[in-house]
């Protein structure tokens, strides 16, 4: 008895509306904590955010994961229970109320009922009655007529399919949840539990995968990602479970010949499309299809999707430059994107990691991009005048170009430590004269800092590298000094002396210089000259180092067996660039620069693929969703009776409806003015 | 004798229109035709149906509340008079004085903005000097300013395909844009239940979330140029945008009077401007109605936006922060009429809930777009 009891106030409270609610409630709740805390992130950033103190408690309360946590499908589970249960127990009731007229109701029943009118009889009453029913069924009523003695009933309803509206609600969101945790991963999840499923964790290749991290073709559900290189073929899909994976082995497989992007005049990415050939494993068919985003392809029930892109292995020729050595020298690297080769600079040796490659960059190099995208402070009327006309972009104030192919690729040390680095393979003119940019960070949240190498009078690289050598060459100093001394002061009544001294000094700002730049010169400045004399003494210095480097760059044309630069202002101009992008390099963070010579590109498209057997239920279901709530909110229940009394010669007329609105109200008037006709002689 | 002179039968709702309204349903379709013959090889068979679709539901709302054709009429007849200012030229909105003046999107915005600015400040002295001519004006300004964002919209629409074929699309793709859309949206809502339940008192709350919304556009506007027309991401190149985002903003907008009514409801319930507001059950049938209708749009919406999703990202449901904040603020709706309809709940508690919802509303709205990162960033700030 007791059990029974109890399980009577189970069935109570799980098919009560205030459990419900309250599981609604607790289900937003645990929603929001997903949307607030990223998830499905690499485990390695949750220990960073949380310290390894917390990290486990999370990972426990599946916080990772809020939505196929098992607590959290707990809750779903038990809403479905619930709105089941609550179908159950109210749904015979409400099939019975619609096509019940309830023409049982008494008179004193009816006399309760808030809205309510009484006539008098002044014409017979089968008059009343047949005036009456005609008026009830052009309005839409349905009725039934009792006669219960000398009195008659009619008992009318209408909207009855406000009910029905319950029924589809609920009955809809059971039928969703059915079909999405059809869709969920509740049988891997349980596998996983049974053991049957390991996640891999190791990052191997795919065929090296053991069987109990993979899923068969047959896998009822799922929903992965690959990436397809041009020219290659995949027939599995990845699977992020928590910190590990699985493999989704899948009936078919999919070869991508092209990956296009288009883009539009201002760069941004206007479609992606992939030229695949599905190939079925069981029937040998064969589809070639071109799938872009919004446009997937189905093929046994999945879903093939355009879903993401990258550089599937951009083989690229690169030429080294040492740039803190005197030797000039460049070396050749070969490579391809998304993997490493070994360079050595001395006697270190550097892991070079390509990582990406863009055949193109459209940058906005109008002078002032910075101030222009603000609007200068004008007056009120000045700025609404300003945004009246079109809702086109003003391009006039920006200056979009393509400034050709990068690359990216980081540099790591034998300690581990990371670089990374950003060039582009053509030179970019700025401020009127040619560079070629390469950008660093040490840290991917920063933004590029770029170094710039300035092109030779000839629009080449060599120059260049070849003054920096010979700047950096110690035993090129001597006669560099040598050179300024005989050149900076000419005529020949200047004392010998004079001459070593100027000799003596060209040779100690270069020195100076070759330990880090203007820096190292500043630095000795600082220490070794009176304040007072110091601004003075650093443009000494300046026009001695930029003295010593134009005979430097003489030097360097005769060692390249060059004819001597002649001087004009931009020798000086490239001259003068080279000192600071020799000083830059000591903050560079490497000793090398890169630079691209040639590539072939090699894209990659990355396509996600599922299989949700659980679709189609859902849309029904949210197709009764949609019904059952325009009946629930826009169908009014209305019951009108009246009864005829012709012994006492009244009418009673009451209306019910299901909920107090306004419209309810006028429409009782409306009736009650409207039957007063009906007693009338 | 004969019965139905005795009783006055209500006339069928179809016999009651006029030769104007046939006139007007008839304009419509005919439009809808010619834009096929014109474009319809560029449009798919979704596009063509919906194109077909609206051209029903404008003349079926027409029918139903009379108003909407006079604006319909002034709709199509400004913008083709800009369109045709404009002669396929873009750089036409600066030399044209109508065009710069006037109704070019940019121009018809501002217009917008200004006029609404002008309809709170008329519905607020309407209502605090208990003048009804003053409320009239705040009417007519409402009307004015929802024509001029429609307007606006309509022909930002054109000038996306005078930028390039390939940029041209429904202008209702980012945060300013869809800013727009909800002021003239919320501004339409309200008007019908002002018409509907005969009172103008309640113009003055709602047009302070409009002006909220308005504040927005302008700063937005000068502070972050986000007025320019942007070519849409390849995500968003799909038909399905034409109708998950006007069912969501009709939900949005719904809630937010319900909102606002809700605080005039609780003003009054504290004896604050109660002499000057309606009366209470009449707050409560609005805020019902509103948040009824929300609901219904709101639902729709989420659902057409699950099967979106199924297309372009590759599951109708992925928990992103956007479908979730959806989910929580549909939870909290249907707890809401869960509450009123079935238990029979009314008074100051859900007038409360009502702002509450709005607030919720307003995070997946815009706070998600902020805070949050997910699929759902093309209206991000």
């Amino acid at each position: 008895m007791a059990q029974h009891t109890r399980t009577r106030a189970a069935y109570d409270l799980l098919s009560s509306m205030r459990f419900a609610i309250s599981l609604l409630t607790v289900l937003a709740i645990a929603s929001v904590v997903g949307t607030v805390l990223k998830q499905a992130e690499p485990y390695p950033n949750y220990i960073s955010q949380f310290g390894p103190f917390w990290f486990p408690v999370f990972e426990m309360l599946g916080l990772y994961d809020v939505y196929h946590a098992a607590w959290f499908l707990a809750i779903l589970g038990f809403l479905v229970l619930s709105t089941s249960l609550c179908i159950y127990r109210n749904g015979p009731a409400m099939l019975r109320e619609m096509r019940n007229f309830r023409e049982q109701a008494t008179e004193r029943s009816l006399q309760h009922i808030r809205h309510r009118a009484e006539y008098e009889l002044a014409t017979p009453a089968a008059a009343v009655l047949q005036r009456a029913t005609a008026y009830l069924a052009a309005q839409g009523f349905r009725f039934r007529t009792t006669v219960r003695g000398e009195d008659t009933l009619i008992a009318a309803k209408a909207g009855s399919y406000h009910r029905s509206g319950y029924l589809l609600t609920h009955c809809g969101i059971v039928v969703i949840c059915v079909g999405g945790l059809l869709d969920g991963n509740v049988p891997l999840k349980l596998r996983q539990l049974a053991g049957q499923v390991v996640l891999e964790t190791r990052d191997v290749p795919q065929s090296q995968v053991p069987p109990q991290s993979r899923l068969s073709p047959s896998n009822p559900s799922f929903r992965g990602n690959v990436n397809i290189p041009e020219g290659t073929s995949a027939n599995v899909v990845f699977q992020n479970v928590a910190d590990g994976y699985l493999v989704q082995d899948l009936p078919f497989t999919i070869a991508l010949k092209k990956f296009h992007i288009e883009h539009y005049s201002t760069g941004q990415p206007r479609d992606f499309a992939s030229d695949i050939v599905v190939v079925d494993h069981e029937t040998g068919e064969r589809f070639e299809r071109t799938i872009r985003v919004n446009h997937p392809f189905v093929h046994r029930g999945i879903a093939i999707y355009q879903a993401s892109f990258a550089d599937g292995g951009t083989r690229m020729q690169l030429k080294g430059w040492p740039l803190l050595s005197p030797k000039v020298a460049p070396f050749d690297v070969a490579g391809a994107v998304n993997q490493a080769t070994r360079i050595t600079s001395g006697d270190t040796e550097i892991r070079v990691e390509l990582s990406d490659f863009r055949p193109f960059n459209i940058e906005d190099l109008s002078a002032n991009s910075a101030e222009s995208s603000r609007i200068e402070v004008a007056s009120v009327s000045k700025k609404v005048l300003a945004q009246l006309g079109s809702g086109a972009a003003d391009l006039s104030k920006k200056d979009l170009r393509n400034v050709g192919p990068s690359f990216q690729y980081r540099l790591r040390d034998a300690q581990g430590q990371a670089r990374e680095f950003s060039n582009y393979m053509l030179p970019l003119q700025l401020e009127g004269s040619w560079y070629l940019m390469t950008g660093v960070r040490s840290n991917p949240n920063e933004g590029f800092r770029f170094l710039r190498l300035p092109l030779d009078p000839d629009g080449r690289i060599d120059g260049h590298m070849q003054l920096r050598a010979v700047l950096l060459d110690e035993k090129a100093w001597p006669e560099i000094g040598r050179r300024f001394a005989r050149n900076a002061v000419s005529g020949s009544t200047v004392p010998a002396e004079m001459r070593a001294r100027l000799a003596e000094s060209a040779e100690k700002v270069l020195q100076l210089f070759a330990m880090r730049g203007f820096e190292s010169v500043g630095q000795f400045i600082e220490k070794g000259i009176p304040r007072a004399e110091q601004e003075k003494a650093a443009d000494v210095y300046v026009k001695v180092l930029e003295g010593a480097a134009l005979e430097a760059l003489q030097l360097a044309r005769e060692r390249a067996k060059l004819p001597p630069a002649t001087f004009e202002p931009q020798t000086l101009r490239f001259v003068r660039d080279t000192l600071t992008s020799v000083s830059d390099s000591f903050a560079y963070g490497a000793p090398v620069y890169l630079q691209l010579v040639q590539y072939e590109e090699v894209k990659a498209s990355g396509l996600q693929l599922t299989r949700a057997p659980g679709q189609n239920i859902v849309y029904g279901g949210s197709l009764m969703l949609v019904l059952g709530v325009f009946a629930m909110l826009y169908i009014r229940e209305r019951r009108i009776w009246l009864l005829v009394k012709p012994a006492q010669g009244k009418m009673l007329l009451a209306m019910a409806t299901n909920r107090q609105t306004l419209e309810n109200e006028r429409e009782f008037e409306r009736h009650k003015a409207a039957l007063a006709g009906a007693v009338k002689g | 004798m004969e019965l139905a002179q005795t009783l006055p039968q209500q006339q069928s709702w179809l016999r009651r229109l006029s030769w104007f309204d046939w006139a007007y349903a008839v304009a419509l379709l005919a439009g809808a035709v010619v834009a096929l013959k014109l474009y319809g090889d560029y449009m798919d068979g979704y596009e063509q149906a919906i194109l077909v679709g609206t051209a029903l539901s404008v003349a079926g709302l027409g029918w139903h509340w009379k108003a909407v054709r006079v604006l319909m009429i002034v709709l199509v007849a400004v913008s083709l008079w800009s369109i045709s200012l404009y002669q396929g030229d873009l750089a036409r909105a600066e030399q044209v004085f109508f065009l710069k003046y006037m109704i070019s999107s940019q121009t018809a915005i501002m217009w917008m903005c200004f006029l609404y600015a002008m309809s709170g400040v008329a519905y607020w002295a309407g209502l605090l000097a208990r003048a009804d001519g003053l409320a009239r004006a705040g009417t007519g300004f409402a009307w004015s300013a929802t024509a001029m964002g429609f307007i606006g919209l309509l022909v930002r629409w054109y000038e996306s395909y005078l930028i390039g074929t390939d940029v041209g699309h429904i202008p209702i793709s980012n945060l300013y844009e869809v800013f727009v859309l909800f002021c003239i949206v919320t501004a339409l809502l309200y008007l019908y239940y002002e018409g509907r339940y005969a009172t103008r008192r309640l113009g003055a709350f709602v047009l302070l979330i409009i002006l909220a919304a308005v504040w927005f556009i302008l700063w937005y506007t000068f502070d972050r140029g986000a007025h320019e027309i942007q070519p849409l991401v390849p995500a968003l190149q799909s038909w399905w945008m034409k109708i998950h985002v006007p069912a969501n903003f009709v939900g949005y907008g719904a809630f937010s009077i319900a909102a606002m009514v809700g605080v005039a409801y609780l003003l009054a319930d504290k004896g604050l401007l109660k002499r000057v507001l309606p009366p209470a059950e009449l707050m409560d049938d609005v805020m019902y109605k509103c948040i009824a209708i929300g609901f219904v749009f709101f639902t729709i919406a989420t659902i057409l936006g699950a099967m979106w999703a199924a297309e372009a990202w590759g599951g109708y449901w992925s928990w992103d922060p956007k479908e979730t904040w959806a989910l929580i603020v549909w939870l909290n709706y249907a707890a809401w009429l869960h509450t009123r309809l079935i238990k029979g709940l009314r008074g100051p508690i859900l007038a409360w809930w009502a702002i509450v919802g709005l607030l919720v509303t307003t995070f997946a709205f815009i706070g998600v777009n902020m805070f949050l990162s997910g699929l759902h960033s093309y209206g991000s700030l």
